[in-house]
């Protein structure tokens, strides 16, 4: 059962994915990985991390790509993009070449056999409890740090984005061709 | 057929491979964020299946970690990408180099 679902979601992913990097449509890819990051909750919840499972809903599918369609609003999302493609084959070397170095070091059988959990966990429904004590005891600090951090992002962003708001895009476009800001930078 | 850890671990080196093929492949920046996250969320399958087949919560918290950053990323990234947009019109890389001999 485990298993049927595995590769189910798996197929799913991988093609997903593969449809994210390979459309020429910028919002055909945001919803490919929109669904893939959903299916990969599933995995999760296979893997009885239940809490990692619903933050990956919340967190990915809910608020990142909830700021990536936001971010669509700025961008013409409906053109196709037009792309200078160099060298497919280097493309395809290195990443293929890359996948068998991955899968040599992942799949050897010389992943340790001696590993002593450091804090035991369990699964299912009892896996958000233990991991909100967890959390809060041996992992207070990092905690503390990635909410100052993204705090920190937060700001940063509204900062960046907010500059020029009161003017529209077009308005801001004819005066700022590369090349006529090129002639005065000289 | 049961699954073992290679399986996840396998499933996770495809991810990340898709997603550096993408950051090398494409040419327009939204896709290299898009690129990123496929390859900050394979890790994060490698931790949690880690986690789960060694019965250690200390992956999970990792791949937790591991989501606040790329959601702080995604927040630079994407104000960063608002104000290269206004400024060249694009998001294509080729456009941005500005040091013509």
């Amino acid at each position: 059962m485990e298993a049927i679902a595995f590769y189910i979601f798996s197929i799913l992913i991988v093609g997903l994915f593969l449809v994210t990097i390979l459309s020429k449509n910028i919002l055909y890819s945001m919803s490919s990985l929109a669904a893939g990051m959903v299916l990969i909750s599933g995995l999760f919840f296979i893997l009885g991390a239940d809490f990692l499972g619903a933050v990956q809903l919340v967190v990915y599918s809910g608020a990142v790509m909830a700021l990536y369609a936001f971010g669509m609003m700025f961008f013409d999302a409906t053109k196709d993009i037009k792309e200078r493609n160099s060298s497919g084959l280097l493309v395809f070397l290195l990443s293929g070449a890359t996948a068998v170095i991955l899968v040599v070091i992942f799949a050897a059988p010389s992943i340790g056999k001696n590993i002593k959990p450091l804090v035991t966990g369990t699964k299912g429904a009892d896996n958000p409890h233990v991991i909100g004590e967890v959390l809060f005891t041996k992992y207070l600090i990092p905690f503390e740090v990635a909410a100052v951090m993204l705090l920190v992002a937060m700001i940063a962003g509204i900062v960046l984005a907010s500059k020029k708001m009161d003017q529209s895009l077009s308005e801001i476009y004819i005066d700022a061709d590369p090349e006529n800001e090129l002639k005065e930078q000289k | 057929m049961t699954l073992t850890l290679t399986h996840y671990l396998v499933l996770s080196a495809i991810l990340f491979t898709i997603g550096l093929a993408g950051v090398i492949r494409r040419k327009n920046l939204l896709m290299l964020f898009f690129a990123t996250e496929i390859m900050l969320n394979a890790a994060n399958i490698a931790f949690a299946a880690i986690s789960a087949y060694i019965n250690d919560l200390s992956g999970q918290l990792f791949a937790l970690f591991i989501i606040a950053i790329a959601a702080s990323e995604v927040a630079v990234g994407l104000g960063l990408l608002i104000l290269i947009y206004k400024k060249y019109g694009t998001l294509d890389l080729d456009n941005f180099s500005v040091m013509k001999g």
